[in-house]
């Protein structure tokens, strides 16, 4: 028993030294480098585009689990939901030479690309889906990026507590093959528990950097100034902006 | 013969990372306590093992987070990896792995395992020559060449993004929920190596043992 205390009492200390550690500058900037160097081995293992692994039918599970915000319990939306939304529209902003605003039935007469994927949340689950939906270079192409964009970032139509959902991605994912803005999920409409009626698939990162329930997408030159400044709504929190991890 | 230079400091970086890394891995685990086999799992029903939730104590941080855990994960992480190549490599070259670690044919033979397991049963430890005996290497081998790569590759398995670069990794262990749960398994399988590891420390003799992993120990004292 007291060896067990002794035991308890040092683990304890070690956490709450870590605690203490875990908010000090040094050690953000350890886990910032420790971010980078992640990604760069990422990117020099895989080449600068590995595409994600795809999935044949069979593999696709029986059910896509909705995880974090699965409806918005606004009158707005819930109008949208209701028309099947035929008003929604995507707006294409920012550092662009021609801001576009996109409907659905544009966004669905672009090329289509399906890719059978798995899903990883950074809580440890996994599910496959097959999505379909253009190809984000498309649009991002249709609009002009000008010079100075560095990042594109995800404006959703959802918030936690009032504090709105976003993400934010370099232009090299912007820019991958697999890079889609879904609104099909197994070849039907997007649920509204995934997302609905557009939603993101950025497929070598984690799921909180997918942005659900798009309004609009902006290419930006820093992240900077937005919301809390750290590219996205779990960034802000503490979440790694590189989700590849 | 005393221990390496590099012996010594791995064994104790080693020993932190391990530590960091098992505390901020239960923390990681509270997030979604269930395990699963094959490439995806989600739900109760899909889940083989449902996994206790792990006290503040026990975890880094002290409280539920799984952004700083993550944080603590992925820096320590680094730190192991690059610690363990770096071991294996001067072991390699300064001869400890093929001198003190690697067995010979005879040493697998029934009769010489069946003694030393007899000697250890007796709580007698000192091996008859060379520097460990025949359990020691085995284990020690077992840690140095299965279960502390392993955590390794399952763990480089999870990523997403490593995933598209080496997709053979998570393949290889049968699909990303069977390598976070091999992770899983080893991870304990090294908590019960370091435990015995401890005890066996003690049993013996804890002051020249430690003496030795910090300073190297007189050349003579072993023979």
């Amino acid at each position: 028993m007291k060896r067990r205390s002794v035991i308890a009492a040092l683990a304890g200390l070690l956490t709450a030294g870590c605690s203490k550690i875990g908010r000090t500058g040094t050690f953000g900037g350890l886990v910032e480098g420790a971010e980078k160097l992640s990604r760069a081995a990422h990117r020099t293992l895989g080449g600068r585009r590995p595409m994600a692994r795809e999935y044949a039918p069979a593999d696709v599970s029986p059910f896509f689990r909705g995880n974090g915000n699965v409806d918005i319990d606004r009158p707005d939306y819930q109008a949208h939901v209701a028309a099947g939304f035929a008003d929604w529209t995507l707006e294409v902003r920012g550092l662009v030479e021609r801001p576009l605003s996109l409907t659905m039935e544009q966004i669905r007469a672009l090329p289509q690309r399906t890719q059978i994927t798995r899903h990883d949340c950074v809580e440890g689950w996994s599910a496959i889906g097959r999505w379909t939906g253009p190809q984000l270079s498309q649009i991002l192409d249709q609009a002009g990026l000008r010079e100075e964009a560095r990042f594109i970032v995800f404006r959703c139509a959802d918030d936690f507590r009032g504090n709105p959902y976003y993400e934010s991605c370099d232009l090299d994912d912007a820019f991958h093959p697999q890079t889609i803005l879904a609104h099909q999920l197994g070849g039907a409409p997007l649920p509204v528990r995934n997302g609905a009626p557009l939603r993101l698939r950025i497929e070598r990162q984690l799921g909180y950097k997918h942005a659900k329930y798009l309004t609009a997408i902006e290419a930006v030159a820093t992240l900077e100034g937005i919301e809390g400044g750290r590219g996205g709504y779990w960034e802000d929190r503490g979440y790694q902006w590189y989700a590849g991890v | 013969m005393k221990h390496a230079l590099g012996t010594r400091l791995w064994h104790w970086i080693n020993a932190l990372s391990l530590i960091v890394l098992f505390m901020s891995g239960l923390n990681i685990s509270n997030a979604h306590p269930r395990l699963y086999w094959g490439d995806w799992g989600f739900a109760p029903e899909q889940a083989w093992l449902h996994v206790w939730r792990f006290p503040g104590w026990a975890t880094i941080p002290g409280y539920y987070s799984l952004a700083a855990a993550r944080d603590w994960h992925v820096v320590f992480a680094w730190v192991f990896a690059v610690s363990l190549l770096l071991f294996m490599l001067a072991a390699l070259f300064n001869g400890h792995l093929g001198r003190d670690i690697a067995t010979r044919p005879r040493d697998w033979r029934w009769d010489a395992i069946r003694e030393d397991v007899r000697a250890h049963l007796r709580f007698e430890f000192e091996p008859k020559q060379g520097k460990y005996n025949f359990l020691q290497k085995a284990s020690y081998g077992l840690v140095l060449f299965v279960l502390l790569p392993l955590m390794i590759f399952t763990g480089m398995a999870m990523s997403p993004g490593m995933d598209a670069a080496w997709p053979f990794l998570s393949e290889m262990f049968g699909g990303r929920q069977s390598a976070r749960s091999i992770h899983f398994l080893a991870a304990w399988a090294l908590c019960g190596f370091t435990l015995v590891h401890v005890l066996l420390v003690l049993l013996t003799h804890p002051a020249r043992l430690l003496r030795e992993m910090i300073t190297g120990g007189k050349a003579d004292e072993a023979t």
